[in-house]
């Protein structure tokens, strides 16, 4: 454990402790992905007014730092954007630990275009081309357009830092495990940087998070197959599984959940825990009617 | 001067003497002894601590890069391959040609820039500006060194980014042009202060006796005092190199951030600093990937030593001169 996050779960605890001996509360600590933290921590704000005697305390830092939490024993949530790895899960059993999987949510990539761009939808097919190493697609009219105001037509390629939940996704789904992204692409370090870049960028093109989307950027249909049927980025279709790049948001307990932790679990999955995701641009895991 | 400095010596002399024969009268080991074994003791830890923290750091990096140069790391791959592809689901490859390149580039640039611009102010502050103009120039040279790198990079962002696509017609900005600038801008100001520096050390005798030969204020600056300040300027350069190489959040947000071998100013690159700035944070501890980002510190490192070093002996070359 590094020294300031020591001291950061040392100051917590105190404060923990100090507030269980006035009001007798239980604390969930939850930490992980910084993708879900906006979320937890407003699960945990509103939780607190369903539940006063339960306080969660929300940590972000990544999901890796999130599942280490767990495997070392010192936070009883882990949020992850990605699931626990084979090494990982060896590691928690051969400390007696049980993570035990929850999809609380769904995340949807979109694929970001500059609004003059003519281009409505694209296919994981074309994507593949655009972004995989050895790729034939390095200009517009590749994919049959022009872009106004792009020199060249040339694809200008907005990825995200090699070690980020994002990016091993996106490689995933479009290029498989056996190939790379082509070299030449623009890294961003978070997925607000990449939708900054497409929108002030004619010839862009990038990948991010649904939730990040804003009016300057237009967002792609996407179809599996060049010419399928193709769904567009939404809560409804990243929810029903339509839509070809939607990810799960995960929580892992050790072991099924018990006592407050189980309640919890069971609050965030209740309708009004999922209105929350909704509210933050996420997608629930089911139907859900919200006000 | 000499007088001024013997006058100065001789009344600090007297208690330093005092404390002297106090200090082997063992019976006469007072408050004062004692404070000033303290202080001594203070100062001389000051003095070594420099030493103390470049070797500390030296082996911390390369303790953490050691496990990589000596098991998985292949030197050719290394240096010759532009692949830098440390998380890679089959096939990671560890290749900081491109990186090198990228730096190298926006350094290169950065000094094109930055050498007229600080040599020409470093000239007109040493020997032309006088009173209070002068005055105010320096200071502002050193306000224009203070600005944060984070700023700059913010700059190189959000102005430069539009402009340079706006002007050039070019499809993005963030390019080694971009930061090219944006580094010139940062270095001008510290190698403008040493090259002052250097100007101001050449003898006054200089000047005079050329003045006195007739020749203008120009030929004196040109002829005679640029030629003696040599070294002196030439260090100033190699500080500015330096500053370069090491700089990190500027490059970061103006580069693009893409590992690319360029072949004009308007491609986007990736420098080595930027590359351990974006990717240390997530990488776990004692994982190839994490070594190899210390194998590039440590090459950084060793880069940026050998540079300030040769600086260091160019400028006190003219000293010894």
């Amino acid at each position: 454990m590094k020294p300031a996050q020591f001291f950061l779960n040392a100051l917590v605890f105190s404060v923990a402790v100090s507030s269980m001996a006035v009001e007798a509360r239980t604390l969930i600590q939850n930490k992980g992905s910084d993708t879900l933290v906006n979320v937890a921590q407003a699960w945990a704000e509103e939780y607190r007014k369903v539940n006063p005697d339960v306080a969660v305390a929300v940590t972000g830092g990544g999901s890796g730092t999130g599942i280490a939490a767990l495997i070392n024993g010192t936070v009883d949530i882990a949020n992850a954007s990605r699931r626990v790895k084979q090494k990982e899960m060896d590691l928690a059993r051969s400390r007696g630990q049980d993570p035990v999987k929850h999809v609380v949510a769904y995340d949807a990539l979109s694929v970001f275009l500059h609004p003059d761009n003519p281009l409505d939808s694209i296919s994981l097919e074309e994507l593949a081309e655009i972004y995989g190493e050895g790729g034939e697609f390095t200009i517009w009219p590749d994919v049959g357009v022009e872009v106004p105001g792009c020199k060249d037509q040339t694809m200008i390629l907005v990825s995200r830092q090699n070690n980020s939940g994002t990016y091993a996704y996106f490689r995933k789904i479009t290029l498989g495990k056996r190939r790379d992204f082509r070299l030449g692409t623009r890294d961003m370090h978070g997925s607000k940087d990449v939708v900054d870049l497409v929108a002030s960028t004619s010839c862009a093109i990038g990948y991010s998070g649904l939730a990040y989307a804003t009016d300057h950027v237009k967002m792609a249909c996407i179809s599996k197959t060049k010419g399928g049927a193709c769904a567009n980025p939404s809560v409804a279709t990243a929810s029903d599984g339509s839509y070809p790049i939607a990810r799960p948001l995960m929580m892992y307990t050790d072991g099924e959940p018990a006592g407050e932790i189980k309640n919890y679990m069971e609050w965030i999955l209740s309708d009004a825990g999922q209105c929350i995701i909704l509210s933050k641009g996420y997608a629930p895991v089911r139907d859900v009617k919200c006000d | 001067m000499a007088n001024d400095i013997a006058e100065g010596a001789s009344p600090a002399g007297g208690p330093a003497q005092r404390g002297r024969i106090q200090a082997t009268d063992f019976d006469r080991r007072d408050a004062d002894w004692y404070i000033d074994q303290g202080i001594q003791l203070l100062v001389f830890i000051g003095g070594i601590s420099a030493i103390v923290f470049i070797i500390g750091i030296f082996v911390f990096i390369t303790k953490e890069g050691f496990g990589f140069i000596f098991g998985e790391m292949d030197f050719g791959q290394f240096f010759t391959s532009p692949r830098w592809r440390p998380t890679s689901e089959y096939n990671p490859t560890y290749g900081i040609l491109a990186l090198v390149a990228g730096t190298a580039s926006v350094t290169g640039l950065a000094m094109l820039i930055a050498i007229p611009f600080s040599l020409g102010a470093a000239i007109y502050i040493a020997e032309f500006a006088t009173g209070k103009t002068r005055e105010y120039l320096k200071i502002l040279v050193e306000l224009l060194a203070a600005i944060p790198s984070i700023v700059w990079g913010f700059i190189g962002l959000t102005i430069m980014n539009p402009l340079i696509i706006k002007i050039f017609d070019v499809p993005i900005g963030l390019t080694v042009l971009n930061a090219g600038v944006i580094l010139g801008l940062m270095a001008a100001p510290i190698m403008t202060s040493i090259a002052e520096d250097a100007l101001k050390a050449v003898p006054d005798r200089y000047r005079e006796a050329a003045e006195a030969m007739g020749a203008t204020h120009w030929q004196v600056t040109i002829k005679v005092v640029l030629p003696a300040a040599r070294n002196g300027l030439l260090g100033a350069v190699l500080l500015g190199v330096g500053r370069g190489f090491g700089e990190t959040m500027a490059v970061l947000m103006a580069t693009g951030h893409a590992i690319n071998l360029p072949s004009s100013i308007f491609d986007s690159v990736r420098a080595l600093t930027a590359t351990i700035a974006a990717e240390l944070g997530e990488t776990a501890v004692g994982s190839n990937h994490y070594m190899a980002l210390f194998t590039i510190g440590i090459f950084l490192f060793v880069v940026t030593f050998v540079i300030n070093l040769t600086a260091d002996l160019v400028v006190r070359g003219v000293r010894k001169g």
